[in-house]
């Protein structure tokens, strides 16, 4: 299979950080088209929701419960207070169904009174007032008469099932008794924040014949189109929805904005003004979606040479207290469950249940940061037992073309797991920098890492450990997701020459409007200035699908290159043959506009069947490997990340350097989720709920990350991209644990791995506590 | 956020005073902790604010006689850009390179952190082990309190609400050491899990004289540990003593659970940090 690594010439880079006034460098940007709205971003004048100037416009506010679980009997607004002035909507406002149309329906935009209440700051009446000032007044003299209900913490526990798969394949008893030997291990992950650099925000506007335009910061236009039109009652033409510039999203854009923009319109629409609905921190990390938490539990045989015969897997996500994109999440996190390893007996059961806490959902890899955790730790723990090393191990079990998955998918196409290992223990002389660790722990033993006494230290301060990951990331939407979704994209030659790609693919930071042009001009024979990428305005673009799952480049952008290349077929056909960039003047001027809608078709292989979970769940996927150094303080558990070699294999690369950004940020994502980033929960409200609290890295914190790319082109969409947005997530937090295991002998099973956790772990293991 | 009140920025001390006499109004120097107060909305919003930026007064840092002199307003960037604070507070440097990160350093001052008085104010164990005194003042005059002294609850002063802090002054004592370290969660933008810093002067064989152990966030206020200090008292920083002093230090501390950290692990490391620093100062 062809493979081509991409190796970024550091020097260039380091060099050209530096840079004397005047002075010019050949950047590694040359010959990629710069970020299109980069300059913009860089100077300030690009305009976030926030800067939008709607003369007229009121402000909103979100009235949010106290409580986890209870009855809410009454809305009471202090007869005291002056409500003249201002706008008030409770549930009994919304014309049509009370619910933010998601996966099921079970959502209200706005608790109805007699209702429940089914998790802390949930939205229970909305407010609206023409300044600031009085909006914050008259927002704390709003009571809520509830009655409280119990509630319930523990998605183990629960009895409300969001969804439950079960996937299996051979036989798991035969498996077991042919292991040499059975490994157990039991894992946790918490929520994870998002934390985009915007917060939720939506403007509102009143549009002639009771419709309403929406103007916000979100990932899908057309999730917030449908929304509307369920909860509004409006037709596709009433409801229009169009996304401004947004300052990241990472899942966190993908479902909620429906909820803020339906707000924002019933205040408009009751007001009869625009309406601002704009969140503060506070409130975006108190109420918004977050990674799924996780308990996740294996059990694996193995035999001796560490060849995997068996594996148990258990998955229970807890899934908030509504369902929101749950099942999906769910459903990749159950397929991911196993690894990129070969194993003929399987069985994966995965359930989600509801708790009283804010609803969890999308976020970069939805599902599989949690269970790739999971397996690569279980599996460092059987490579450990078995005296193997990490790499050893994956080695002997990791896919290969020809290999066949838990749900019977043959991995036909684009399977680089070894390619992707490789690389990774080359890179970062995995083998040479354990055997030094080794060396040094050794050293460091009776003087040690686990002092005699609790509160002394050792001689040395702190310790080196190395960790390696490996992972795999399903391209696109899982199963039939595609198929259901049926996207069409469009390239259009307009009647005054113009080339304009239509999509409702949204850029939230990753590159979108900048990889869309440079595909389409690179087919057409343009240059990329020429092709035009108007806004994601529900009404200008079709529906091309949501701006997830990494499925952008690979299935839009796929869709994409399939209309140019039929433009460019009509046009040169009506023109003698000439080539495209010759005559598309002249043929728009003579003939008018041309458009091409191409639909989307489905990818070839085994179809899923969503009832039996067999068949092919993705057309492909990618792989990736991390290998992270950290150097732990032994006084006090802190662990610093040094250095991360990330390898991912996107398929071909389209932009190395908006790809490259892919990786250093989702690695320093999951380097985030790996040590730091917590949230604590305490009776269904989450006590950090500020910046000041809710840590993730800085750039002090940041490891020096070198990404490796590799291509491993997927046949089936015309330039053979996978996706890059959410693989790095998957593989950072194992490998960083790996290396704190290597460095303090111990295992973290829950993640974060704070100090708190490091040292309780370490005070465990010591020979005091054992005896 | 709440509308803006309103603002005076004095130029003299006595116009402050003035101002102060009549309040209700609430200083604000860099405003590092007032604006994430009026912003998050964490306490009632002040009616009037006094701007401290203009007063001469209350900044330069000098070299007297008895000690170091530090205004009020002094910014965290200035003490890390001082000649003086480098040569005779090295310790000081250190603590203020930590807060925040550059934006917070430009800003912050010396004096906003010992009236904002959390208990996890990265200066304040500075202040306790140097023996430093904090001269305030108002209409009715100025006082020089010692930092021991200072911090009389959670957040709470000695500082009446008619007065400034003026300066804080640092004696410098021949042959003192003094050690500072923090623990976050971050390496930068953290506020401290445990804060700890050590003061001493070494007499060679009678031992150690005029040891301090002050630690932040390991109570409602900054500290003395006066138990651990008392073992350190007279004795030199052997393997045997440090065990001693850190179990001390375990036993007399009462750290508690909250959003940043836990009870135990605060307990642990304050007391391993204390051993360490020992350990370093006996060259073992
Ligand atoms: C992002 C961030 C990070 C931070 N990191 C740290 C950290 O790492 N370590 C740390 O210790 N702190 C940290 N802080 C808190 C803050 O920066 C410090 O406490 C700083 O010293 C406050 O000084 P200021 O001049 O900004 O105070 P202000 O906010 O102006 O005032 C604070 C309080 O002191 C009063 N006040 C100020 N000056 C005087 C005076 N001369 N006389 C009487 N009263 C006065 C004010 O009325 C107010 O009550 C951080 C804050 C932020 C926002």
């Amino acid at each position: 299979m062809p493979t081509r690594t991409l190796t970024p010439p550091t020097e260039t880079v380091e060099r050209a950080l530096i840079v004397d006034p005047g002075q010019r460098v050949p950047g590694r940007a040359r010959a990629y088209p710069l970020r299109r709205e980069g300059p913009a971003k860089l100077t300030g004048a690009a305009k976030y929701t926030d800067d939008l100037v709607f003369p007229g416009a009121w402000y909103g506010a979100t009235i949010r419960s106290t409580e986890a679980h209870a009855r809410l009997l009454a809305i009471e607004p202090d007869p005291d207070a002056d409500w003249s002035k201002v706008v008030i909507v409770t549930a009994a406002d919304i014309p049509g169904h009370n619910v933010v149309a998601s996966i099921k329906d079970d959502q209200p935009i706005l608790v109805p009174v007699g209702g429940e209440i089914q998790h802390h700051a949930e939205p229970v009446a909305l407010l609206a007032a023409p300044d600031r000032e009085t909006l914050r007044q008259l927002k704390g003299r709003i009571r809520l008469v509830t009655e409280q209900l119990p509630a319930v913490f523990d998605p183990e526990v629960s009895a409300h099932v969001f969804a439950q798969y079960e996937i299996k394949d051979g036989d798991l008893e035969a498996g077991f008794g042919e292991a040499e030997l059975v490994l157990e291990g039991s894992y946790r992950v918490g929520h994870q924040e998002q934390l985009y650099i915007e917060n939720q925000a939506i403007i509102a506007v009143p549009a002639e014949g009771g419709g309403i335009e929406i103007h916000g910061s979100m990932q899908c236009p057309y999730y917030v189109h449908n929304a509307l039109k369920r909860a509004l009652q409006m037709d596709n033409v009433q409801a229009r929805v169009i996304q401004e510039e947004t300052g990241g999203g990472f899942g966190g854009k993908e479902e909620y904005p429906s909820m803020v923009a339906l707000h924002a319109s019933l205040l408009a629409l009751k007001c009869r003004r625009p309406v601002r609905m704009i969140y503060d921190r506070h409130e975006d990390i108190s109420a918004t979606t977050k990674r799924h938490p996780a308990v996740i539990r294996h059990r694996t045989g193995v035999k001796r040479d560490g060849t995997i015969v068996a594996q148990d897997i258990q998955i229970v996500m807890d899934g908030g207290a509504y369902c929101t994109l749950t099942p999906v999440v769910l459903s990749r996190g159950a397929l991911h469950a196993g690894g990129p390893y070969r194993c003929p007996n399987v069985r994966i059961r995965a359930r989600a249940t509801r708790t009283n806490t804010p609803p969890n959902g999308a976020f970069r890899g939805f599902g599989a940061p949690q269970v790739e955790f999971a397996v690569e730790t279980h599996l460092n723990r059987i490579a450990e037992a078995l005296e193997l090393s990490p790499a050893e191990i994956r080695r002997c079990n990791a896919y290969d073309e020809g290999d066949r998955t838990p749900t019977g998918q043959v991995l036909r196409d684009s399977v680089a797991a070894h390619e992707a290992l490789e690389q990774a223990v080359a890179a970062s002389h995995f083998e040479r920098f354990r055997a030094m660790t080794a060396a040094e722990a050794k050293a460091r033993r009776g003087s040690g890492t686990i002092p005699e006494e609790p509160y002394r230290t050792g001689a040395s301060r702190t310790a080196r450990g190395i960790g390696l990951a490996l992972g795999w990331h399903g391209a696109g939407f899982t199963g039939a997701g595609e198929v259901h979704l049926a996207s069409v994209a469009s390239v259009e030659l307009t009647a005054d020459g113009r080339i304009r790609v239509l999509t409702a693919q949204t850029e939230m930071g990753q590159g979108t409007k900048t990889i869309f042009p440079q595909l389409i001009a690179r087919e057409l024979g343009v240059p990329v200035d020429w092709v035009e990428y108007p806004s994601q305005d529900t009404a200008e673009v079709p529906n091309s699908g949501p701006t997830v799952a990494s499925r952008t480049a690979m299935v839009v952008g796929g869709l994409c290159i399939k209309a140019a290349r039929r433009l460019k077929a009509e046009v040169e056909g009506r023109n003698g043959g000439l080539p495209f960039h010759e005559v598309f003047r002249d043929d728009a001027a003579s003939h008018g506009a041309t458009r091409i809608d191409e639909r989307f078709e489905p990818f070839p292989g085994e179809p899923f069947d969503e009832e039996r979970y067999r068949g092919d769940a993705y057309p492909a996927f990618g792989w990736a490997a991390a290998v992270a150094t950290v150097q732990v303080d032994l006084d006090t558990g802190e662990v610093s990340v040094q250095d991360v070699i990330a390898v991912d294999e996107v398929g071909t690369v389209i932009h190395p350097i908006l790809c490259e950004g892919q990786v250093e940020g989702g690695t320093l994502q999951a380097v985030g989720y790996a040590t730091i980033e917590e949230m604590k929960v305490e009776d269904g409200r989450y006590v950090n709920d500020r910046l000041a609290t809710y840590l993730i890295p800085t750039a002090l914190d940041a490891p020096h990350i070198r990404s490796i790319l590799v291509e491993a082109p997927y046949p089936h969409v015309p330039h053979g991209a996978k996706g890059v947005g959410e693989l790095p997530m998957d593989v950072g937090a194992p490998a960083v644990v790996a290396a704190i295991h290597d460095a303090t002998g111990t295992w973290i099973t829950e993640l974060p791995a704070t100090p708190e956790r490091i040292l309780a772990a370490l005070a465990a293991s010591s020979p005091e506590a054992a005896a | 956020m709440p509308a803006e009140p309103p603002i005076d920025t004095p130029r003299h001390l006595f116009e402050a005073y003035e101002l102060l006499a009549a309040g209700p109004i609430r200083p604000i120097a860099g405003g590092t902790d007032v604006m994430v107060q009026i912003t998050g909305e964490l306490g009632p919003i002040p009616e009037r604010m006094l701007d401290l930026s203009r007063i001469d007064a209350l900044r330069g840092i000098a070299l007297e006689a008895d000690g170091l002199v530090l205004g009020a307003a002094t910014t965290y960037t200035e003490i890390r850009r001082s000649a003086l604070c480098r040569e005779h507070l090295p310790a000081l440097v250190e603590a203020a390179a930590t807060i925040g990160a550059a934006q917070i350093q430009n800003r912050g001052t010396l004096g906003g952190n010992i009236a904002n008085a959390s208990p996890a104010g990265d200066t304040l164990p500075i202040l306790l082990a140097a023996d430093a005194t904090i001269l305030v003042g108002g209409q009715r005059g100025e006082r020089q309190l010692a930092a021991a002294e200072f911090f009389t609850g959670y957040r709470q002063t000695a500082l009446a609400p008619d007065e400034l802090i003026l300066q804080v002054r640092f004696p410098l004592r021949p042959g003192r050491e003094l050690r500072f370290r923090k623990v976050g969660t971050r390496r930068a933008q953290a506020i401290s899990k445990v804060v700890l810093a050590i003061a001493w002067r070494d007499l060679g064989a009678p031992g150690w004289a005029d040891v301090r152990v002050a630690l932040g966030s390991v109570a409602p206020t900054p500290i003395r540990a006066a138990v651990t200090e008392a073992v350190l008292e007279g004795a030199r920083p052997t393997p045997a003593v440090a065990d001693l002093a850190a179990e001390t230090l375990a036993d007399e501390l009462a750290p508690i659970d909250d959003v940043r950290s836990t009870a135990e692990y605060r307990r642990t490391v304050a007391a391993r940090v204390l051993h360490r620093l020992l350990r370093d100062a006996g060259g073992w």
